[in-house]
């Protein structure tokens, strides 16, 4: 086989605590360095956080996993520095397009507008994001990496959580006031809490194949129903850097897993979809079946469960890493106010609230998207066959064509921490993530999104004529301004030119109109030419104050 | 909108005609597709959710239980609507 990529093997250090009888006190604990706890780690020691992450293993993640980062998720990276090493190493794609037998059904262009610093998706192995992850980690000297480190018991107790770790030099405890689990679909943490599991498990087999190639294809997603090289299944391909590309055939429940992953046999298969004439080499090949399934409940009194831990989905809409990296963008921010004293501890409790229906929505679309990929019964194969059948044609039966509908970032409808009643209608509503625009800062071309919660703020956004006037922000609450019109002279501090207008337009605001933004960037309330103390109320509340 | 429940086609011989007309000479899983089809394009021509889920639901409800399904007046309420 192929092989693009090396994984980088990282040295065991022997841990102080190692042969103590007491144990280690430790205010946070993530457990699991795989890419939502390495990016969870990383968050919090942006925060000034410091945390101890165990992994049972030495490497980053190995073999096909992740590979399709949304924009949502670009913008996180790009708030912790890493979105611009997505940008250079990752293909960049916006176009998927639909085959149905042997023709084009249709194609759609999932981000249509221009004026945005992020692409709607950029393909990328997860290994890579791991490896900068832990890179960037270890610069900040607040992440304490223990690779080899197996966490064996856990007792959730009322003041955290008690940890027996096993390593190779032997066993020490540890207890951590805060834990976060992100010890994916299988966590360790979740079974020594005995906490139930539960969902749906799909009867079809599918088999991801890794291959090294240069086709004449555009770097867009392709996905075939029915197609004549792999007739009756569907295949869907993706391309990542240095001439890899991803396939992923159904296979069907009756496939038997062991011989399909044998190399020739897997080789025909390839083979029939390219033809014979472009060369390729395997890299990587695995057969999975695939489940919806999530915890009740993510909070467990001191104990978070994050990604794959808390949530599993099917692959198709790429729902599981960025739904991941959405959920520590989400957590990271609380716990940094609760552990620095400026919020109560209830405000935890916010990340059950907001993340639970984020991962229900996942949840649902990626159970929409495999029943229409694999019909379960005679009716089901007809609908769906006829969808495609119109497709081509017919631009009416294209939005139910679902291939799977891609990640979206979560609008937090109904959040606890948002304030209601405040904003006019046409503002972007509470709960929503921000949206980026290109903007003029000093006469130089530049983006909103790289100027909102500076140094993991809140932010007040505030829509002026000029950016000579803007409302005070409270105490700890960054200020950017946004101006209609050039701003002249003597304007305030973080004046942004909003030159094309697209930033009031995508915001819904107009003069006058001011929004607080969360320290994830969310929406936390809009107003319209705002008294500090409104300003000041909806930020207690979202930082979890019961309203005076 | 609630859905009409009232006779409604001009000509309702013809338009049986036509439909049976379609189906010929195809065979089950091709004139299962047709007729997905056709319900695809009328959905999208109705373009009302509420109106569509309430046809499904008194589709759904006429087959299950022929003797105890009414004939529904305009006047009822939408059934599981």
């Amino acid at each position: 086989m192929a092989s693009t990529y090396t994984n980088p093997r990282f040295p065991f250090r022997r841990p102080a605590a190692l042969g103590r009888a007491a144990a280690e006190e430790v205010r946070v604990v993530i457990v699991g360095g795989g890419l939502t706890g390495l990016t969870a780690a990383l968050d919090l020691a942006q925060r000034g956080v410091p945390s101890v992450l165990l992994d049972e293993d030495d490497t980053v993640s190995e073999g096909s996993r992740a590979i399709c980062w949304a924009k949502r998720t670009l913008e996180i990276y790009g708030r912790l520095g890493l979105g611009g090493r997505f940008l250079e190493r990752g293909i960049t794609w916006n176009t998927g397009r639909v085959f149905f037998r042997d023709r084009e059904a249709y194609s759609f262009d999932l981000l249509p507008e221009q004026g945005h610093e992020y692409p709607a998706f950029v393909n990328l192995p997860q290994y890579h994001a791991e490896e900068w992850l832990v890179a960037a980690c270890e610069e900040t000297g607040l992440v304490d990496v223990r690779w080899r480190n197996r966490v064996g018991a856990v007792e959730n107790r009322a003041d955290g959580a008690l940890l027996s770790v096993e390593t190779p030099e032997g066993p020490y405890r540890l207890h951590a006031e805060w834990l976060l689990a992100c010890d994916g679909a299988r966590s360790g943490v979740r079974r020594a809490l005995d906490l139930p599991f539960t969902g749906q498990v799909f009867r079809d087999r599918f088999l991801i194949a890794d291959v090294v190639m240069r086709p004449p294809f555009p770097a867009e997603r392709r996905f075939w129903f029915d197609p004549p090289f792999h007739p009756g299944q569907s295949v869907l391909l993706h391309q990542q850097p240095d001439d890899l590309w991803r396939i992923d055939f159904q296979l069907g429940w009756d496939a038997d897993p062991e011989r399909e992953r044998e190399s020739d046999r897997v080789a025909v298969r390839v083979r029939a979809m390219l033809g014979p004439d472009i060369p390729f080499e395997l890299e990587w090949v695995s057969v999975y079946t695939f489940r919806c399934r999530r915890l009740e409940r993510f909070r467990h009194g001191h104990t978070f469960f994050l990604g794959d831990a808390a949530h599993q989905v099917s692959p198709f809409g790429a729902r599981g890493g960025n739904g991941s990296v959405q959920d520590a963008d989400n957590l990271c921010w609380k716990l940094a106010a609760v552990l620095g004293g400026r919020a109560p501890e209830s405000l935890l409790d916010s990340y059950d609230a907001e993340r639970g229906p984020a991962a229900d929505d996942n949840i649902l679309h990626s159970t929409r998207s495999t029943d229409f990929i694999t019909p379960k019964t005679g009716a089901a194969l007809a609908y769906r066959d006829a969808v495609l059948e119109l497709a081509e044609a017919h631009a009416l039966a294209r939005p139910l064509v679902n291939s799977g509908r891609l990640s979206r970032p979560a609008v937090l409808a109904d959040s606890p921490l948002s304030t209601p009643g405040t904003a006019r209608s046409a503002m972007l509503p509470s709960g929503s993530p921000p949206v980026d625009a290109p903007v003029l800062r000093d006469g130089r071309p530049d983006w909103l999104l790289r100027h909102l919660n500076a140094e993991g703020r809140f932010t007040l956004l505030a829509f002026d004529h000029t950016g000579l006037r803007a409302p005070a922000a409270p105490p700890g609450v960054g200020l950017v301004v946004m101006a209609e019109r050039e701003p002249p002279a003597g304007h305030l501090p973080n004046v942004l030119f909003d030159h094309s207008g697209l930033a009031a337009r995508r915001w819904g605001c107009a003069p006058g109109d001011v929004l607080l933004l969360r320290p994830d960037g969310h929406v936390a309330a809009g107003f319209h030419a705002p008294a500090a103390a409104a300003v000041r109320a909806a930020q207690g509340r979202a930082l979890g104050h019961a309203a005076p | 909108m609630t859905l009409r429940t009232e006779p409604r086609i001009a000509d309702p011989d013809g338009f049986y005609a036509a439909l049976m007309e379609a189906h010929r000479g195809l065979d089950d899983a091709a004139s299962r597709r047709l007729d997905a089809r056709l319900v695809i394009l009328l959905a999208n021509h109705i373009g009302d959710d509420a109106v569509l889920l309430e046809a499904v639901a008194l589709a759904r409800a006429a087959g299950a239980a022929p003797s105890a399904c009414p004939t529904p007046s305009p006047a009822a309420p939408a059934e599981g609507g």
